[in-house]
C-alpha cells in the first residue's frame, strides 16, 4: 500500500529531472542524460513495486475487484464549488505507469547514444522527461481537470519535441500541423469536460462514471457530453478524421517518435476513453450491440491508415500509418464492449511498436546513413545489422498478431469480444485490418532488410545503448502476450465502472484466435509471394486505370490534407484575413480614434471646468473665506485678559440660567 | 441646618472674586479674586458635604485647596516676571495676543 499510497511520486520524480537538467544539465559531464536516465529508472522502479503491490491487493469476493487507492487534496475553492486534485490509482492506472515508465527508460537510454553529438542534447532530455512527467500526472489524475492538465501538457512536449529540429521548416510546420490538429479535438475535449461537470456536479472521473451508469444525467446529455469529450480521443489519438498529423510527426528524431508517437502519448485519447468507460457505454448503448461512434471511428482509422502504409517509401512512415491503425483498433475495441482487450492492445502495442520504431532508428542510425527512405538507402541489412534484423522481425510478427507474441493475444480479444457482441462487421473489419497488417510489415521488412543494399553508406551495427532497449523490448514483444492467458490482465485491470457496467468479459476462444492467426498468415503469405518469390501483378499502375487512380488517392493521402490546408484553411483564411483587415481598419480603428477623440475631450472639459473651475474654486475659496473669516475674528482677539473673562463668566451665567430654567 | 447661609455667604464671596477679576487692574489683586471664588466654592462644596452627611464634600475641598495653592504659585511667578520685563503689573496693558 505505501507504494501505492505514493505514486503521485512517480510523475513527480521526472518533473523534478525535468528542472535539474534545465537548470544545470549543460553542466554535468553527461549533458544531464544521466540525470534523465537516473529518474526514470527510480520511477520505474517505483512503478514495477506500484503494479506487484496492486497485483497483490485483497480481491473482494462478490465483485473480484481490488479497492482503488484515491488520495488527494482540494485545489481551490470557487464559491461553493470545491476543485481537487489527486491520485487515483487502479489496475489501469498502474498498467499505464508501467508501460510509460518502462518504455521511456528504455528510450532515454537509446537517447543517449542515438542524439549523441545533438545540438541540443541537454534540451531534449529536458523535454524527455517534461513529457513523462505529464503523461504519468495524467495517468494519475482522478479528475478531467488534472486529467486535462496533463492532457495539454503532453501536447506541449509533443509539438517541442517534433520540432527539435525546428532549423528546418518541415519539421517546424511539422510541429505546428501536430499541435494544431490535436488543439481541435482538444477544443471539444473541454467542452465534454464542462458539459459532464455540469451534468454531474464534479470532475471526479469515477463519480462521472457513477452518474452516467446509474442514469443521473439525462441521455441526451450524455450523449453531446460523450461525444464531445470523444472529440480528444480522435485528435490525440490520430483517429480519422483527425489522423493526418502523425505521419508528419515523424519528422521527430525518433526516439520520440517512439516514446510519444507509438508507445505513450498517442493511447492518452484511448486511455481517456478506457477510464471514463462509465461515460461512453452509457451514452452509446454500447452494451446493446448497436453501431455506434466509437466503433465507426476506430474501424474507418484502421482500414484507411493500413491501406496507407502500402505505399509509404519512408520506414517510419510505414510504422506511423501502422500506430493509426492500431489506435484504430484500440478505439474500435472500446467501441465494441472489448474494454480489457482493448487495453491489453495498448499495453502489448506498446512494447511492440516502441521496438520497431526504435529499430527504425537504429537502421538509420547506423545503416541508411540518417535516411529513412526504404526503396533508396536500404535493402540487405540483414546481414549488416543481425541484432536489428532479429529484433525488427519479431517487433513485426508481433504486430503481424501471429502466436504466441504479444500481439496476437491482444488482437484475438478484441476480435473475439466483438463477435460476441454482436459487431460482426467489426470482426470483419479487424480481420480485414489484420491481413493488411501483416501485408505490410513484410514489405517492410523484405525492402528494409532483404535484396541488394541500395544505400550508399557502411553499414554496421549500432551500439549496445542502442540494441540493449532493442533486445530488452523485443523480449517483452513476445511474453507480455501472456498475461492474458486464464484471464489474468483482465483480473488485474479491471475497475469498479466495467463491474458496475457489466462489460462482458470472454476468454481465450480458439475459433478467434484460428481467424486472427489465418488471417496474419494470409497477409504474410500473399506480401512474401509478391516480394520475395516475385509473384504477383507488375506494374499495374501502369496498365490499369483503375488502380493507378487508386494509388494516386493513397499517395495523396485520400486528399485530407489538401481538404484541410488548402480547402478549410485556405477558404476560411483569405476571407478571414479580409474580413479581420477590414474589421481592423473600420471598427478597431474607429474605436480607437473614437476613444482616443473622446479622451481628449474629456480631457478638455475635465482641465477647463472641472480642474480650473469647481477644484480650484474649491481651493480657492476655501482659503478666502478662511481670510475673511479670520479678518472678522480676530477683532474679537482684543488680548485684554478681563475682557475674556467677562465673556467668560457672562456664558457660564447663561448657562446657569438655562440649566435653571429648562431643567 | 441653616444651609442657604453658607450658600449666601459662598454666593457673595463668588461675586467679589468675578468683580476683582474684572474690575482690577493690579496682578495681583486679579489673582487674589481668583483665591476668592475658589474659596466660595470650597464653601458650597463642605456646605452640601455636611448637609449630606458625607465626607465628600470635605475632600473635594482639600482637593480645590491644593490646586489653588499650586495656581496661585505658577500666578504669582508670572506676574513677578511680567513686572521685570515691564515694570508694571497692570493687567490691562498686557494684550500682546491683540488679534
Amino acid at each position: 500500500m505505501t507504494l501505492l499510497r505514493n505514486a503521485w511520486l512517480i510523475p513527480a520524480i521526472p518533473a523534478a529531472s525535468f528542472a535539474v537538467i534545465l537548470l544545470f544539465g549543460k553542466r554535468l559531464p553527461r549533458q544531464g542524460s544521466e540525470v534523465g536516465i537516473l529518474s526514470l529508472l527510480v520511477s520505474w522502479l517505483l512503478a514495477t513495486g506500484c503494479a506487484i503491490q496492486w497485483i497483490r491487493l485483497p480481491v473482494d469476493h462478490e465483485s473480484h475487484l481490488r479497492e482503488p487507492v484515491e488520495r488527494g487534496f482540494t485545489w481551490f475553492h470557487n464559491g461553493m464549488v470545491q476543485i481537487g486534485a489527486g491520485i487515483h490509482i487502479d489496475g489501469l492506472t498502474v498498467m499505464m505507469l508501467f508501460v510509460v515508465t518502462f518504455i521511456s527508460l528504455l528510450v532515454h537510454i537509446y537517447s543517449s547514444a542515438y542524439m549523441k553529438d545533438d545540438r541540443r542534447f541537454t534540451h531534449f532530455y529536458a523535454a524527455l522527461s517534461l513529457f513523462t512527467a505529464s503523461m504519468l500526472l495524467l495517468v494519475v489524475a482522478d479528475n478531467l481537470l488534472l486529467l486535462l492538465v496533463g492532457w495539454e501538457l503532453v501536447g506541449l512536449c509533443s509539438f517541442m519535441l517534433i520540432g527539435h529540429w525546428w532549423e528546418e521548416k518541415d519539421n517546424s510546420n511539422a510541429a505546428l500541423k501536430a499541435f494544431f490538429t490535436t488543439r481541435t479535438g482538444d477544443a471539444g475535449f473541454m467542452i465534454g469536460i464542462i458539459i459532464l461537470f455540469f451534468a454531474a456536479d464534479t470532475f471526479n472521473i469515477a463519480a462521472i462514471n457513477h452518474a452516467a451508469l446509474e442514469g443521473h444525467i439525462g441521455h441526451t446529455m450524455l450523449l453531446v457530453g460523450a461525444i464531445t469529450l470523444f472529440m480528444g480521443p480522435i485528435g490525440k489519438s490520430a483517429q480519422f478524421p483527425l489522423h493526418t498529423w502523425l505521419p508528419d510527426a515523424m519528422a521527430g528524431p525518433t526516439p520520440v517518435s517512439a516514446l510519444i508517437h507509438a508507445a505513450t502519448m498517442v493511447v492518452a485519447g484511448v486511455y481517456v476513453v478506457a477510464r471514463c468507460y462509465g461515460v461512453f457505454w452509457a451514452a452509446f448503448n454500447i452494451g446493446d450491440g448497436g453501431i455506434n461512434l466509437i466503433a465507426i471511428i476506430g474501424g474507418i482509422t484502421i482500414l484507411i491508415a493500413a491501406m496507407l502504409a502500402f505505399v509509404q517509401d519512408d520506414i517510419k512512415k510505414v510504422l506511423a500509418y501502422s500506430t493509426v491503425s492500431q489506435l484504430g483498433y484500440m478505439i474500435m475495441g472500446l467501441g465494441v464492449g472489448a474494454w480489457t482487450g482493448a487495453i491489453f492492445h495498448l499495453f502489448t502495442h506498446a512494447f511492440f511498436k516502441a521496438n520497431l520504431f526504435l529499430g527504425a532508428g537504429s537502421v538509420s542510425h547506423s545503416g541508411s546513413h540518417h535516411s529513412f527512405d526504404m526503396k533508396k538507402d536500404m535493402g540487405g541489412l540483414k546481414k549488416h545489422m543481425p541484432t536489428t534484423y532479429r529484433t525488427f522481425l519479431i517487433g513485426s510478427i508481433a504486430l503481424a498478431g501471429l502466436p504466441p507474441l504479444a500481439g496476437f493475444w491482444s488482437k484475438d480479444e478484441i476480435l473475439n469480444a466483438a463477435g460476441k457482441n454482436g459487431f460482426t462487421v467489426f470482426m470483419w473489419v479487424g480481420l480485414i485490418g489484420a491481413v493488411m497488417t501483416a501485408a505490410y510489415m513484410t514489405r517492410c521488412v523484405y525492402l528494409t532488410f532483404f535484396g541488394e543494399y541500395r544505400g550508399h553508406g557502411h553499414p554496421h551495427e549500432s551500439p549496445p545503448a542502442i540494441t540493449g532497449p532493442l533486445v530488452v523490448l523485443s523480449f517483452f514483444s513476445i511474453v507480455a502476450g501472456f498475461l492474458a492467458v486464464g484471464q489474468r490482465f483482465g483480473g488485474w485491470t479491471l475497475n469498479e465502472a466495467i463491474e458496475h457496467a457489466h462489460v462482458p468479459e470472454y476468454g481465450f476462444n480458439v475459433t478467434a484466435a484460428t481467424m486472427g492467426t489465418v488471417a496474419g498468415l494470409v497477409g504474410i503469405l500473399l506480401a512474401g509471394a509478391y516480394y520475395f518469390r516475385n509473384l504477383g501483378p507488375r506494374g499495374l499502375t501502369d496498365r490499369s486505370g483503375l488502380a493507378r487512380g487508386g494509388y494516386q488517392l493513397l499517395a495523396n493521402r485520400y486528399y485530407l490534407d489538401h481538404l484541410y490546408t488548402g480547402v478549410i484553411v485556405g477558404g476560411i483564411k483569405g476571407p478571414l484575413a479580409r474580413a479581420a483587415y477590414w474589421f481592423n481598419q473600420n471598427v478597431l480603428d474607429g474605436v480607437v480614434h473614437g476613444a482616443a477623440a473622446g479622451a481628449r475631450g474629456a480631457a478638455a472639459f475635465t482641465y477647463d471646468v472641472i480642474d480650473q473651475k469647481v477644484v480650484d474654486g474649491l481651493v480657492n475659496g476655501a482659503g478666502v473665506s478662511a481670510e475673511e473669516g479670520g479678518g472678522w475674528l480676530r477683532t474679537i482677539q482684543t488680548g485684554r485678559v478681563q475682557q475674556y473673562a467677562a465673556v467668560l463668566f457672562a456664558a457660564t451665567a447663561m448657562f446657569a440660567i438655562a440649566l435653571i430654567v429648562w431643567a | 441646618m441653616m444651609l442657604n447661609y453658607f450658600l449666601l455667604l459662598g454666593a457673595l464671596l463668588f461675586c467679589m472674586g468675578v468683580y476683582g477679576v474684572l474690575a482690577r487692574r493690579n496682578g495681583v489683586l486679579v489673582l487674589m479674586a481668583v483665591e476668592l471664588i475658589l474659596n466660595s466654592v470650597n464653601i458650597n462644596l463642605i456646605a452640601f458635604g455636611a448637609f449630606n452627611h458625607t465626607v465628600a464634600g470635605q475632600v473635594f475641598a482639600l482637593f480645590v485647596i491644593a490646586i489653588a495653592a499650586a495656581e496661585v504659585g505658577v500666578g504669582l511667578a508670572i506676574v513677578l516676571l511680567i513686572y521685570r520685563n515691564r515694570r508694571s503689573i497692570d493687567v490691562t496693558e498686557i494684550d500682546l495676543m491683540k488679534g
